[in-house]
């Protein structure tokens, strides 16, 4: 058993920092759609958005700066988004919101494959994150040493927010039941844009530990991370921000485990990172099946 | 598009007979009589592809629009219908140059080439394609109906990520290299019979078929979506998407005609899947993602969800659009009166950003799309213009039917 964690250490601990990359995703998607009831299918793209601010802003800019400026501009991208595609559609049937939600996703893959022109961007090594540790033998990169410790602060905090403070009140308030707490004198748009804005900023640091570890960005490349994390989301129970968080571990791990197929389990061929992309999918189908409302969701029951 | 079972005489049927005679004859001109110059190669292509999405949409639409079932996985079954056709309608002398990767294909039969043995090359090739686009429909309707016993189950947006997924999942099987030997694994399928193929012997002419048969194929298919949205399934299809407890409530066996919807749709979204094999004449299994179905639903999106002539008015203005009228803002320059300017921002993939644009603008602020969701008819459009031009009230009454 040692030997074969030993042996195998390299896909483990990939497997739990992209977890913890798939873990800040999640939290976006599980956040809005506990409040709007909506799959923002943009969440992916802002993610691959924050990568490329990042891969154009360091040509000029000190790597601290470029950084703080991609959160800040990434939170602000999430709010416009908000602002201008969904709130029109507040009282609009769900379905329309979905559209526009795919919509959006459509003009910011569009967007960057107009400023990449369509050629992938090296990503810049930040030189702190991209420092090789040695771990029992095993030589990683630090940005997946540190993701998962960061994942779970950063996580702590924002349960913090959303147990102890009076905002963090008002969210679950409205997610909890949106008219009334709109009678009870919540702000309900201003929750909404802070619940983008914490999204998106999660995404963005998920965004910069994700594309560290990988050469390149391209303007396809938030579509999979994306759709994995709200796999993520709907296995923990959508809605429920532990469950997001214990999800994309589970996802990040199995998948990695799937890609290291041929030396783990000693089956040569090399299919297995395809299906390691369509492990989540079954994942997702199979959870629905057996428990639609996820690990730890709530349970919803119909009006007529 | 009109209820068939009208017991009285359809205003509809005479103009449209009309219309479809001239759609006939302009084709088959396109493809025999008219010479090839600049604008004819520009009109082809993008007629081909019209008919393609049109029929895609359409069958979106049924499942979408009429039904109510918010499925994403038509990239999935597209994909399923392109390679069922292309690997049964590879000519054996061309297998061991297409599966060159895998040396050679467990496939060992060719059904146009079966056919035509009989009853001659280019009669088989015809009929032999439309065998193999029936075939690549029910491969991929069988699969939707596989896939449908879980997943129909689902709630709205639950559906939506669970026909994704097996989508995507679909799409990693294709490209599985066990598999290789019949998908040719992630390499692409060639050489299969396409729109070029399409020719018939009449009286010793050879009469091309090339951009006809698109629409043969569409037309028919849409037909009968038509038929079935007019018939009683398709009230109850409607009743579900209006309610889905009261539907259940008189008496609809929701599972039972949601089922029929999910399949009748994937087994077009397959036909059409195998059209657009035939169009682009190579297959690959990677460009089939997700972002495929959502061109086709904002396409629907655009022409109006639950209208069937709004989508296909859609298809035609998006594949104009992006393969044709708008592909000057991708060179970099536009033609002003005879004077080339060159405009600074113009550049590959301004077009896509232009377009996403304005796709938003009519997701925001004109949700219901072209035709919201009406059906164009001749009788309308008579009434319209009589009532434009105030001749009498009465006629107006004799409104769009739907």
């Amino acid at each position: 058993m040692v030997e074969f964690l030993h042996n195998n250490l390299a896909y483990l601990i990939n497997g739990i920092s992209v977890g913890g990359q798939y873990a800040l995703i999640a939290i976006g998607y599980t956040m809005v759609y506990g409040i709007l009831r909506l799959i923002n299918f943009a969440h992916g793209d802002v993610f691959m958005i924050a990568g490329l601010m990042v891969v154009y802003m360091s040509t000029v800019l000190p790597m601290w700066l470029t950084i703080v400026l991609t959160l800040i501009m990434t939170a602000v991208l999430g709010f416009f988004i908000e602002r201008i595609a969904y709130r029109p559609l507040r009282s609009a049937p769900r379905m329309s919101v979905m559209i526009s939600a795919i919509g959006v996703s459509y003009l910011l893959q569009n967007c960057a494959l107009y400023f990449t022109g369509g050629l992938a961007q090296s990503f810049p090594s930040i030189s702190f994150l991209t420092k090789p540790v040695n771990i029992w033998g095993t030589s990683v990169i630090m940005a997946k040493v540190i993701t998962p410790f960061l994942t779970l602060i950063l996580i702590f905090l924002l349960l913090f927010l959303i147990k102890k403070t009076k905002i963090g009140m008002a969210m679950r308030a409205v997610s909890k039941d949106f008219e009334t707490s709109q009678l009870m004198g919540i702000r309900i748009n201003l929750v909404i844009s802070v619940t983008f804005i914490i999204g998106c900023l999660l995404a963005a640091i998920g965004s910069i530990l994700y594309f560290t570890c990988y050469p390149s960005v391209q303007p396809t490349s938030g579509g999979m991370p994306g759709l994995k994390a709200f796999v993520a989301a709907v296995f923990g129970g959508i809605g429920s921000i532990p469950g997001a968080v214990i999800g994309a571990f589970i996802i990040g791990i199995c998948e990695n485990i799937i890609k290291g197929g041929a030396s783990i389990f000693g089956i040569q061929t090399n299919g297995w990172t395809t299906f390691s992309d369509a492990f989540s999918f079954a994942l997702l189908i199979v959870i629905l099946m057996i428990k639609p409302t996820g690990l730890f969701g709530e349970k919803s029951t119909d009006k007529v | 598009m009109e209820t068939l079972n009208n017991k009285k005489r359809n205003p509809n049927t005479i103009p449209a007979i009309i219309c479809l005679a001239a759609v006939v004859v302009l084709l088959l001109l396109l493809d025999n009589v008219l010479p090839a110059n600049e604008f004819t190669l520009m009109l082809i292509p993008v007629l081909k592809k019209s008919a393609i999405y049109a029929l895609l949409c359409v069958s979106m639409n049924l499942l979408n629009g009429f039904t109510g079932l918010f499925s994403l996985g038509q990239a999935g079954f597209m994909l399923i219908g392109a390679y069922t056709y292309a690997i049964i309608s590879i000519p054996d002398a061309d297998r061991d140059t297409v599966y060159m990767y895998s040396e050679g294909s467990d496939v060992t039969f060719s059904i146009p080439e079966m056919l035509g043995n009989v009853i001659g090359k280019n009669a088989g090739n015809f009929f032999g394609a439309i065998i193999c686009i029936i075939l690549a429909g029910l491969v991929a309707a069988i699969f939707a109906a596989l896939i449908g016993i879980p997943v129909l189950r689902l709630k709205s947006d639950y559906l939506a990520i669970a026909t994704l997924g097996f989508a995507e999942i679909i799409r990693a099987v294709c490209q599985w290299d066990k598999l290789e030997r019949i998908t040719s694994g992630s390499f692409q399928l060639r050489k299969y019979v396409d729109f070029g193929d399409m020719k018939l012997q009449l009286g010793g002419m050879t009469i091309k078929f090339s951009s006809l048969f698109p629409y043969l194929i569409a037309g028919l298919s849409i037909l009968f979506i038509v038929a079935l949205i007019n018939s009683t399934y398709g009230r109850a299809f409607k009743a579900i998407r209006d309610d889905e407890v009261a539907a259940e409530a008189m008496g609809i066996n929701l599972f039972k005609h949601k089922m029929l919807s999910f399949v009748v749709s994937s087994f077009f979204v397959g036909v059409g899947g195998a059209l657009l094999a035939m169009y682009q004449t190579t297959i690959q299994a990677s460009p089939f993602k997700s972002a495929m179905t959502y061109e086709i639903l904002l396409i629907v999106v655009i022409g109006g969800i639950g209208s069937i002539s709004g989508s296909c008015i859609g298809a035609f203005l998006f594949t104009a659009c992006n393969e044709w009228w708008l592909r000057f803002l991708d060179s970099g320059s536009i033609n002003l009166f005879g004077n080339k300017m060159s405009v600074p921002f113009f550049r590959d993939g301004f077009r896509k950003v232009i377009f996403s644009v304005i796709i938003m603008v009519v997701v925001l602020f004109f949700s219901k799309g072209i035709m919201g969701d009406k059906e164009i008819s001749f009788a309308g459009m008579g009434a319209k213009l009589k009532a434009l031009s105030g001749k009498s009230k009465k006629d107006k009454k004799v409104k769009e039917e739907a």
